[in-house]
């Protein structure tokens, strides 16, 4: 089952690069997103899954992930047929073939219960989506690449090195040293301490750089600002859940030594750090991709605070990590759209486009509502829940912090997003062609469906593989 | 065999100053190459050289650390006409004292660690911190992007230093995968530098500083 959820976007990755035709190749991406998402729900009903080796073994925390990476890359990849259709200048044969690899290398990541395969998978999502920032050919997504490529590869770099301590920490205390998840969990409690929380704090600003976790968050604006928005939606939905998963994975090591306090009160610190910078470079920004991509910096904040509250607020941190993948989906779709339509994207261009598209428009609106944690929509309810959880466990100012912070973004991104989509277009991007199409629109369409869907009424299948994935994330050996 | 490989460990540490002090990036790819093919000899020293993983995990370092990225950074070197001085955004004397302080604390550091008994005495863990120190200060104070991949390169055999210290806890496969990544990794940097260079006609970083907030 991983082999073939692994090499089936491969494959097709490797057709793609042979496919002479600009405008047949990108239906291979919603053929991947198909045979992908039909495999994962194949697999999500026989939970855990697992080789004899250890190696590649998925359990609900992963399944969990894997699922929102496969519904997410199904709709982006509709999406994206549209997209390129728009795009026909340029080739798209690189473009398609590393979103292929990339969608292996996430499900890979999701798989991996050994340390040195996470690590040698999350690289190479790295190297295999730095191609798609560059897609425009612009000197400022060069300059946006180069630093994307660089910045992860020393984030990740620094992660191996956690890695090598969390393996060193069992052979100091006279253990086996291995780095599968099964034997580190097994031998938790007997773990070096000083090594696993120095591993602890390397794997966390390691995968925090991946997430975007603030200071290390200074590649997401450039990335997201410069990629065309269904790899941005891919990015801040996919491969940050991704990272989080990674980072969720040493403090399941760290829960199960009894290290778990030390973990958590970094990871409040951290979260609040991201979201306190965020909200200050959310007021008065005028790019609208640059001002997700600080919106992603501030989810980012709430997941990793999510997780460092703990109790109910897990939970809650897990459910929002869905919810933020889906509406961050919603808004980087349409923003491309609003992007294509005005030939820019900031509020220098960009006014009106409530008149000019209004799917696209009134989308973007309902999304910014959305990922703002306005009701009905899922992200109040995750927001809530974390927001209860602090207060109802006597974490005063984390709690209090998390709602000042959630309120400032919301006057911060509500003034750009507003701008951008009340009052009238310009003559010139009234002239423009583009209009919202069913590929365009369409997906981003079901994706805010889903995301109301999410705060009204939480489906059972998905209500139950959360509550087993806190429960394996909480279980003691 | 110990006392070898702290003397091996030794002029790796000197090889991190040699390139903190040095004006020209030709001389800091050859030094790269000398540490990759040095850590490429290190596995053979600490565990049984007879055994196959650890044979081809030698030649497999040393074949890429010292021999086909270095190769292919003088060939970017050749080709895109860069010059030869490295631009550090701090003196070279400064970056020099830096260096001898991150070796100087790192050292002091490795002796606070709790070690295993027979890595107590060996070089490993502080020639591993200073060279992991040694690459982030290339990374961070140098401008050309060239110096930043060679700041990497740098940074990337300090965790294999590291990890010499848990040949048994990493499979083979993940250690190929981690010089694949590696490989791939220079690979697309090295291609993004030539588009750097056609497009800003010079590959310092410098002129990439339109994306600010």
């Amino acid at each position: 089952m991983a082999l073939a959820i692994l090499l089936l976007p491969l494959i097709l990755a490797g057709v793609a690069l042979l496919v002479p035709s600009n405008r047949a190749r990108p239906w291979l991406l919603p053929v991947a997103g198909v045979g992908h998402l039909s495999l994962v729900g194949a697999a999500l009903g026989r939970l855990p899954l697992g080789s004899p080796t250890g190696w590649l073994v998925l359990d609900p925390l992963g399944g969990l992930v894997l699922a929102l990476i496969s519904v997410l890359f199904f709709l982006c990849s509709l999406y994206a047929v549209g997209y390129l259709r728009h795009r026909e200048d340029r080739s798209n044969r690189v473009f398609c073939a590393c979103l292929l690899v990339f969608l292996a290398m996430m499900s890979l990541v999701t798989w991996a219960h050994h340390w040195g395969l996470m690590w040698v998978a999350m690289e190479a999502t790295t190297l295999a989506s730095a191609p798609l920032i560059y897609f425009n050919r612009t000197a400022r997504s060069l300059e946006a690449t180069w630093k994307y490529l660089l910045i992860c590869s020393v984030g990740i770099a620094l992660a191996l090195l956690g890695s090598f301590f969390l393996a060193y920490s069992s052979l100091h205390e006279g253990l086996p040293s291995s780095l599968l998840m099964e034997d580190l969990l097994r031998n938790a409690p007997k773990l070096s301490t000083p090594w696993l929380r120095a591993a602890f704090v390397l794997l966390l600003v390691g995968y925090g750089t991946k997430m975007g976790l603030a200071p290390m968050h200074s590649w997401k604006p450039d990335a997201y600002g410069e990629s065309p928005g269904v790899a941005g939606a891919l990015f801040s939905g996919g491969m940050t859940s991704c990272a989080l998963l990674m980072v969720l994975r040493i403090y399941h090591v760290c829960h199960a030594a009894g290290e778990a306090d030390v973990a958590r009160q970094m990871m409040v610190f951290m979260g609040l750090v991201s979201m306190a910078v965020a909200a200050a470079f959310l007021i008065r920004q005028r790019d609208l991709k640059r001002m997700l991509a600080y919106s992603s910096v501030e989810h980012m904040g709430i997941l990793v605070l999510g997780v460092g509250i703990g109790g109910p607020a897990l939970y809650g941190a897990l459910l929002h990590m869905v919810n933020n993948g889906l509406a961050k989906g919603v808004l980087f779709l349409s923003a491309g759209n609003i992007h294509r339509a005005y030939g820019g994207k900031s509020l220098d261009e960009v006014s009106g486009a409530l008149r000019r598209l209004p799917l696209s428009g009134a989308l973007f609106l309902a999304g910014f509502l959305a990922i703002t944690g306005s009701p009905p929509f899922g992200p109040f309810l995750s927001e809530f829940t974390i927001a209860r959880a602090a207060l109802g466990g006597g974490q005063f100012l984390a709690g209090g912090l998390f709602l000042a912070l959630l309120f400032a973004v919301f006057v911060g991104m509500g003034a750009t997003v507003l701008a951008a989509t009340q009052g009238r277009p310009s003559e010139e991007a009234l002239a423009t062609s583009y209009r919202d199409g069913w590929l365009t629109g369409g997906p981003t369409l079901v994706m805010m469906a889903m995301v109301l869907m999410l705060g009204v009424h939480l489906p059972v299948f998905l209500r139950t593989l959360l509550l087993d994935a806190v429960r394996f994330l909480e279980a003691r050996p | 065999m110990n006392g070898l490989v702290d003397s091996l460990l030794v002029v790796i540490l000197l090889l991190n100053l040699f390139t903190l002090g040095t004006s020209r990036i030709r001389a800091v790819i050859q030094v790269v190459a000398l540490q990759g093919i040095l850590l490429g000899a290190m596995p053979l020293m600490i565990h049984d050289p007879c055994h196959l993983q650890t044979l081809l995990m030698a030649v497999g370092t040393a074949g890429l650390k010292g021999w086909v990225i270095p190769n292919m950074l003088s060939r970017a070197m050749r080709d895109l006409s860069i010059q030869r001085e490295v631009e550090p955004l701090i003196s070279l004397t400064k970056s020099l004292l830096l260096g001898a302080i991150g070796t100087a604390l790192a050292l002091a550091f490795a002796r606070h660690l709790p070690l295993v008994e027979g890595h107590a005495a060996g070089l490993l863990v502080p020639a591993s911190l200073s060279t992991v120190l040694t690459g982030l200060l290339i990374l961070t104070t140098r401008i050309k992007a060239i110096t930043q991949v060679l700041g990497y390169l740098i940074f990337e055999n300090g965790v294999f230093i590291f990890g010499l210290m848990l040949i048994e806890a990493l499979p083979f496969f993940v250690e190929i995968g981690v010089l694949l990544d590696l490989l791939v990794g220079v690979f697309v940097m090295g291609i993004i530098i030539n588009h750097i260079n056609r497009e800003f006609s010079s590959v310092s970083t410098e002129r990439l500083s339109s994306l600010k907030e």
